[in-house]
């Protein structure tokens, strides 16, 4: 008794916790009361990207296949939208994505990402035209130790040997640098510079000026990438966002070696720097500290949260094969009007209602705890899809509504399990509050052995799937998890003080668990009697008369085998 | 009328009135072969399957400076040049309409732009048409397919390890082929197009038959885990007995997750025509029903052939018949 009633409380303060946390989300942040729809239903966004190319170039449908599963890689990584992205004409790649998108999604699909680890050769502040600027680059360079290469002597002397040799820097080479103004960066066509040639760019925010060497560490070499905090070397966090890079076996043998070369040079001297480029522009030019041989380094610079993760992504499902750039950007109207959203919940609605027809009918009045226990399975759900739409940019998709609808049969197979469980231990002759308890302890096996199935089955598609199907499994894990809480904290609870009232307890006809239409003979309270076979024909109860016989012959001819062994049959 | 089915319940529970679902296994295993080579052959000789343009790509046309947005236009006037084309219509920007065909001819592709020029008063120039490539990739199905047969073998391993008997996860794994096999089947026999929801219902179905095949091989392992040897019943009449008792569940449960579906179907095939509701329900309603029958006439069936051959259940079954016939001859 005691114990039903907690678990109707506790299912209370996960119901009133759950709609607390909506409420909070929608007076204090951006979450709403109902779930935002998918694409199919309310429309979105319809991006179309055109591929950066400079003359002559041309664009391949395998690299846009490939930038397309990129590109569906990353957005996947923001959440479960389901957005649609396809390819237009051989040329573009199209993105459908529910909702109006911000500069930071519009970044995370188009940028193309390739990171390159180039050695600092040369820095300076960067002045939009000045030639002969003085001033000392951060990691103060002074004069004695030269960072200036000398150009015009240099070159001439000799072929460069390594990545950081100041020979790379021809006469040609340091006039353009001089003339590079930082403010055309994002004009010039990125990822130009080949990766064994040096590179001339500036740091993002235009405030330092480069001449890189060669790409020495390449992004394709990057088995991970996570964001997160950057703890300081007493591993106490510094309040900064970076990314945490994890490269394959060949990065970080190529990382060692570079981190060793450049451990060499005094940290006054630039070279001893190395700059992380993305899409050509400079993140940041960190020092070199140590010599990293464990093939983890963590990138920081301006992030905030959100863009160490949108780098993140990107650096982990790879670099675009082409650069894009947004051609329009337009917003689009659901292909599914809403009369096809009305139709499928009208059709829902219909089924609930023969469900709950078909319940009253089979379980008479135990049918009400079934329709009762849908109920407050349909409020959880309702609560967690909102706040999943508001969290994890969840949308219900046609689709999605239609999985909900199944999923009332899934969840209603829970309490056929558990009632037939109790109907075969009332056969049995158990009083009904015994009958309750040993079918509960029976039913709840079965619940959860069928039920890890279909909950399996939802995380793996979830983490292995893509697209679509990465929605699905999440409805389909949710309502998985709400049909067991909701069988365990509220139908189980039901029916144990259901059992203690004289209605039920009494055997009612119309209660469902009348223990004399369920063939068991019923003597009172906790009195047990062996199971009764209800002679109907004769010919069942012929059978069951030799079934005796044949019990008594089987055991004296056991007993005889013991006796004598080998001799029976 | 529920009254009978109770007691319908209850002759099952006790063994007066029994099934024989696993003594008939032959008739069973025939109808499902010949349902499987059905379900195989047909869509062969239909020419494959039909897939949507969302696996395909197709064509779209976009018609710019509308005045009025109304996409019903559209849909009639596709119709109007390819019967039965199903059009996904939308409105991009303010004054653009987007329509999305299967793959088109380059005529009927003209004929499309005339009629949707004609149909929104615009000169035809102000019709683009162009191809799109599938939203739903190989990449897409790839992972699908990776993520299913990690599935299959996870499961496959949760069973074996809770039923304690490989032989379980065996037949609910044949049962389940047996079950997607027919309903994809269903599809490519009747022609109808493979659109992602239909995909995302064959994924369901995938769940729901494995679900219900545990459900009932549960009350089959507790019947012959609780026989032990002393038992006057062979294993196969145990495992028969097992599928009785859980008969009204199965029949209970199949009723109650297939009223939901029909609703959907029938409303969604009638009412609205060919589109997502019609595809995933169809998908559900055939595999509910096929799922839940084959529980019962495959998954048992095999799972109690499977054992018999063991030794001990050999020489137990020997017993037990050896003391009906000497018992049956002692009666008369």
């Amino acid at each position: 008794m005691k114990k039903a009633w907690r678990s109707l409380a506790w299912l209370g303060v996960i119901t009133v916790g759950l709609t607390a946390l909506l409420a909070g989300g929608v007076l204090f942040s951006t979450a709403t009361w109902a779930p935002k729809l998918a694409l199919d239903l309310e429309g979105g966004t319809q991006i179309i990207l055109a591929p950066r190319l400079e003359s002559g170039q041309t664009v391949t449908q395998e690299q846009l296949d490939q930038a397309v599963s990129i590109i569906r890689d990353r957005i996947d990584a923001a959440g479960v939208a389901e957005a649609e992205v396809t390819t237009q004409g051989g040329q573009n790649v199209v993105v459908s994505i529910p909702g109006e998108p911000d500069a930071q999604t519009l970044a995370r699909i188009q940028s193309s990402a390739k990171l390159e680890f180039r050695p600092v050769i040369y820095t300076d502040v960067a002045t939009s035209s000045s030639v002969d600027s003085t001033s000392s680059p951060t990691p103060e360079p002074t004069d004695s130790s030269s960072p200036t290469p000398e150009p015009l002597a240099t070159t001439a002397t000799a072929a460069p040997t390594d990545a950081s040799d100041p020979n790379w820097v021809s006469p040609a080479l340091y006039d353009e640098y001089l003339n590079f103004d930082c403010s055309t960066l994002e004009d010039t066509n990125a990822n130009v510079a080949p990766a064994d040639e040096p590179l001339i760019t500036c740091e993002q925010d235009g405030s330092f000026k480069y001449i890189l060497g060669p790409v020495e560490v390449s992004g394709e070499t990057i088995s991970d990438a996570t964001s997160g905090l950057v703890p300081n070397s007493q591993g106490v966090s510094t309040g900064v966002w970076g990314v945490f890079i994890t490269f394959n076996g060949e990065g970080t043998e190529q990382f060692a070696q570079v981190t060793e070369r450049l451990y060499g040079f005094p940290d006054t001297d630039p070279r001893n720097r190395f700059a992380i480029v993305l899409d050509g522009a400079v993140i940041s030019a960190p020092t070199t500290n140590a010599i990293i041989t464990d093939g983890k380094p963590v990138i920081s610079g301006n992030f905030t949260q959100e863009t160490a993760k949108v780098l993140a992504d990107q650096l982990k499902f790879g670099a675009l094969p082409i650069g894009f750039e947004v051609q329009s950007n337009e917003t689009i109207s659901a292909t599914l009007g809403t009369t096809q959203l009305q139709s499928g919940i009208i059709a829902g609605l219909i089924g609930l209602i023969l469900v709950v027809i078909y319940s009253l009918f089979q379980y008479r009045l135990l049918g009400t705890v079934t329709i009762a226990s849908l109920v407050v399975a349909a409020v959880l759900t309702y609560l967690v899809i909102a706040i999943l739409s508001w969290r994890q940019g969840y949308r219900l998709s046609l689709a999605g509504v239609a999985g909900l609808i199944v999923a009332i049969g899934l969840t209603v197979d829970s309490f056929i399990v558990y009632f037939e469980r109790i109907r075969d231990e009332l056969r049995d002759g158990r009083a009904l509050e015994g009958a309750v308890e040993a079918g509960w302890k029976r039913a709840l096996r079965t619940i959860y052995s069928s039920k890890t199935i279909n909950l399996l089955s939802a995380i793996i598609l979830f983490f292995l799937a893509v697209g679509n199907v990465r929605g699905f499994a999440l409805t389909l894990g949710i309502t998985v998890v709400i049909d067991v809480i909701v069988v365990v904290l509220f139908t189980h609870p039901m029916l144990q003080l259901l059992a203690a009232t004289k209605f039920f307890s009494s055997g009612h006809p119309a209660s469902g668990l009348d223990p004399n239409a369920l063939g068991a003979v019923y003597r009172g309270r906790a009195q047990f009697r062996e199971p009764v076979v209800a002679p109907k024909s004769g010919a069942s109860r012929e059978a069951a008369k030799r079934q005796t016989i044949a019990e008594r012959k089987a055991a004296e001819l056991d007993a005889a085998s013991t006796r004598t062994k080998g001799k029976d049959s | 009328m529920a009254g009978a089915f109770a007691k319908f319940g209850n002759d099952l529970y006790t063994g007066a009135r029994s099934i024989d679902f696993v003594g008939k296994r032959r008739m069973w295993y025939s109808i499902a072969a010949v349902l499987i080579l059905v379900s195989i052959i047909v869509p062969i000789l239909r020419g494959g399957f039909v897939f949507g343009i969302e696996f395909r790509g197709g064509s779209e046309f976009v018609v710019s400076e509308v005045a009025d947005v109304e996409e019903q236009l559209a849909t009639d006037a596709v119709n109007s040049v390819v019967a039965e084309a199903n059009p996904r219509v939308s409105v991009v920007g303010s004054n653009s309409i987007r329509v999305q065909t299967e793959q088109l001819t380059q005529e009927e592709s003209g004929q499309v732009r005339d009629a949707l020029a004609a149909a929104y008063d615009v000169p035809v120039s102000d019709v683009a048409a162009s191809f799109i490539g599938p939203t739903w990739g190989a990449d897409i199905t790839g992972a699908a397919i990776r993520a299913l047969i990690v599935f299959i073998l996870v499961a496959a391993l949760f069973m074996a390890l809770y039923f304690r008997t490989w032989k379980m996860a065996l037949a609910a794994n044949l049962s389940l082929f047996h079950v997607i096999i027919i309903t994809v089947g269903v599809y490519g026999i009747f022609g109808f197009e493979i659109t992602p929801a239909a995909v995302i219902g064959f994924l369901t179905i995938l769940g729901y038959a494995l679900y219900d095949t545990v459900v009932v091989f549960d009350k089959v392992r507790e019947n012959t885990a609780e026989d032990g040897d002393e038992s006057r019943r062979t294993f196969a009449e145990s495992v028969n007995l097992g599928v009785n008792q859980t008969l009204v569940r199965s029949i209970n449960t199949g009723v109650v997750a297939a009223l939901p579906v029909a609703s959907i179907l029938f409303i969604g095939a009638y009412v609205l025509g060919a589109g997502t509701l019609r595809d995933i329900s169809l998908a559900l309603f055939i595999g509910i029903v096929v799922g839940t029958y084959s529980t019962i006439f495959i998954a048992a069936p095999l799972y109690s052939q499977l054992r018999e051959g063991e030794p001990a259940i050999k020489a137990h079954t020997k017993k037990v018949l050896a003391a009906r016939a000497l018992s049956g001859a002692s009666a008369k």
